[in-house]
């Protein structure tokens, strides 16, 4: 019973998230930005309902304020990773051959790195930002959708509907755009709501490590990392935008998990790629 | 060999004078059987070897033989779905491999296929109405409002209820899924079609009303026919002409019921045999067919007659000679040393 009501607490709990995200400038009680540092680190009150972080900042407000950050690079991420992916996937899926080839062992070569380092190398390399985030994240991302694309492609092309249409004489991109692509569009969906959780973890990843938002920003990845200097004293600084990661990461992943069930329901063993290590970044608030 | 090519031109000669409207003049497709470390060829599978065959207008050519010898590829590169590796395909006299793109796009309307499978020859996303009415949309026929009026009208035709017409392949049953198929074979008013085993996925009852059709379609429409099939009954209802094929290549080519009156060769005579007779009286002597030919695979074996491992009557000749096709007598063509022999003989 639980198990078929877990994707609607997960959108219920993304939908809420989200409403914050947007609503940050009239929800949040104070400006992200403040500094106060006669109060700082001091708890949770009726005043700062999350307490305040170690310049004096409100916790909540910046809390709903790194919603927008995670959300929009989630969203740019998966959008431009997704877009490529399944673009390069179907052309050469559709086609074939030596380019087909090239392009999968390119593909092979990308997938024996671990994901986060060579993002952690690009924005090293390009400078901490925003926009790198996105860059790095989108050059990592857009592979496990072409891998899904053009499997899909493969399987989906020697149906005969598409040798019919073949033969009525439609074009190749016409073929792709009308008969393959609206068919394998589903698990291409579910993997992008799981994608969506794997780069938030990823950008709060390089906030963490100071490779993201610049310091002092109001990223979930910065919160936390400003927290860790202060655990033991105001363990509330990291302890909730940790809460916060992980609630959305989990929801992420439980509608990720409905809707494979209701739309791809041969594919249980594939998804969950990138989500799973949600809740290990999200350890040094409890600890 | 060079008699059998020298036959086969008098063969395609002969037809043409007919009017063959397609004619395959020695097609050959050999899929490269990769494996090797860098993927080279390790060898070659030759799903059709060879075959020379003039199906006339208004007619049609049953093509029968068990799985895998060839005969939906041999469909398939009929219409240009492969590639032919050696040989070609003429079409109302235009060899399809010279012409250009453009042409061959305009050819295309001229030829469609019914598929076998009629669960997967729809898009689960279109509507009937789309299926049907894609080729009229891609060759750029008629006004919207037209092509819908036509849509309605080859739904009647083919036995569907035109108010369907917005409805999704899933809400229909297997034998209307085929006439949807038949539906959009015909949207382009085609002369001929490949019907490539279109009733071996529909219960026996379906399969008479879908052969029905096919035959009133045919003589409404004056249709040419290549009906590929492995179930001999069926085909000898529809067939005016039979060709068997064994493992890429034509064994024996007749009019209907000289081949199913007089059938000539070992394998055509194992087919006929297996044919089950609606009468449990009936005691029939079974000449089961072993399935496995040789260690092998027969596709890829050079030497001799490709029907050497199955063949009760095998003897010297058969393992090193490859057997030309030959005529027996008008219009009956047999490919076996044995039979020529027993013909030459008459």
């Amino acid at each position: 019973m639980l198990r078929d009501k877990l994707p609607w607490i997960g959108a219920g709990i993304i939908a809420f998230f989200i409403f914050c995200a947007a609503a940050a400038p009239w929800m949040a009680p104070c400006d992200p930005y403040a500094i106060n540092l006669e109060e700082r680190l001091a708890p949770p009150s009726a005043a700062h309902l999350l307490g305040l972080d170690a310049n004096g900042g409100d916790v909540l407000s910046r809390l709903l304020y790194g919603g927008r950050i995670s959300f929009t690079v989630a969203v740019l991420v998966v959008f431009l990773s997704g877009g490529l992916g399944v673009g390069v996937g179907l052309l050469s899926g559709y086609y074939g051959g030596v380019p087909d080839a090239i392009l999968m062992r390119v593909v092979d070569v990308l997938l024996a790195f671990p994901g986060l380092l060579l993002a952690i190398a690009l924005v090293a390399v390009l400078g901490p930002s925003v926009a790198n985030v996105v860059l790095a994240l989108t050059v990592m991302g857009w592979i496990s959708f072409a891998r899904l694309a053009r499997g899909q492609t493969l399987s989906i092309k020697q149906r005969e509907y598409v040798l019919a249409a073949k033969i009525s004489g439609q074009s190749d991109l016409r073929v792709m755009r009308v008969h393959i692509l609206p068919n394998i569009m589903s698990p291409i969906i579910v993997q992008g709501v799981f994608s969506v959780a794997g780069v938030i973890v990823s950008e709060a990843s390089l906030g963490f490590l100071g490779l993201g938002a610049p310091p002092g920003s109001p990223s979930w990845g910065v919160m936390l990392s400003e927290g860790k200097q202060v655990l033991l004293e105001a363990p509330h600084v990291s302890f909730f935008p940790g809460l916060t990661i992980m609630l959305v990461v989990l929801a992420f992943n439980f509608l990720g998990d409905g809707l494979r069930d209701r739309l791809d329901p041969g594919a249980r063993s594939r998804g969950r790629v990138q989500g799973e290590d949600a809740e290990i970044e999200a350890e040094p608030s409890h600890g | 060999m060079e008699q059998t090519m020298a036959l086969a031109r008098q063969k395609v000669n002969q037809n043409s004078a007919d009017d063959g409207l397609v004619v395959l003049r020695n097609i050959k497709k050999h899929y490269p059987l990769s494996g090797g470390f860098f993927g080279q060829a390790r060898g070659w599978a030759k799903a059709v070897d060879g075959v020379d065959l003039a199906i006339p207008r208004g007619r049609t050519l049953g093509l029968v033989g068990e799985s895998g010898c060839g005969k939906s590829t041999l469909g398939r590169v009929i219409l240009r779905l492969e590639e032919p590796t050696e040989g070609a395909v003429l079409f109302d006299g235009q060899d399809l491999a010279r012409l250009s793109r453009e042409d061959l796009r305009k050819m295309r309307r001229r030829m469609q296929i019914i598929f076998q499978d009629p669960y997967s020859s729809l898009n689960p996303r279109q509507t009937i109405g789309r299926i049907i009415g894609e080729g009229l949309v891609i060759h750029g026929i008629g006004t919207p409002a037209e092509r819908n009026e036509r849509v309605r009208s080859l739904m009647e035709t083919v036995g569907l209820r035109p108010e369907q017409f917005s409805r999704y392949p899933h809400e229909f049953s297997g034998g209307q899924r085929q006439r949807i198929g038949i539906a959009r074979a015909l949207a382009l008013n085609p002369e001929f079609v490949i019907c490539d085993e279109p009733l071996s996925a529909l219960d026996a009852s379906i399969q008479a009303q879908i052969i029905n059709l096919l035959q009133d379609l045919q003589e409404e429409r004056s249709l040419t026919y290549l009906f590929i099939s492995h179930d001999l009954s069926v085909v000898r209802h529809i067939s005016d002409r039979v060709a068997v094929m064994h493992y890429g290549r034509i064994v024996e080519l007749a009019d209907k019921d000289e081949l199913y009156g007089n059938p000539l060769h070992p394998y055509t005579r194992t087919l006929l045999n297996a044919i089950p007779i609606p009468d449990p009286t009936h005691k029939k002597v079974r000449h089961p067919l072993s399935a496995v030919v040789s260690t092998e695979a027969p596709c890829l074996s050079t030497a001799g007659c490709g029907y050497q491992g199955r063949c009760p009557e095998t003897d010297d000749k058969c393992r090193t000679d490859f057997p030309p096709l030959v005529r027996v007598n008008s219009g009956h063509w047999v490919r076996c040393h044995h039979a020529g022999a027993t013909a030459g003989a008459l």
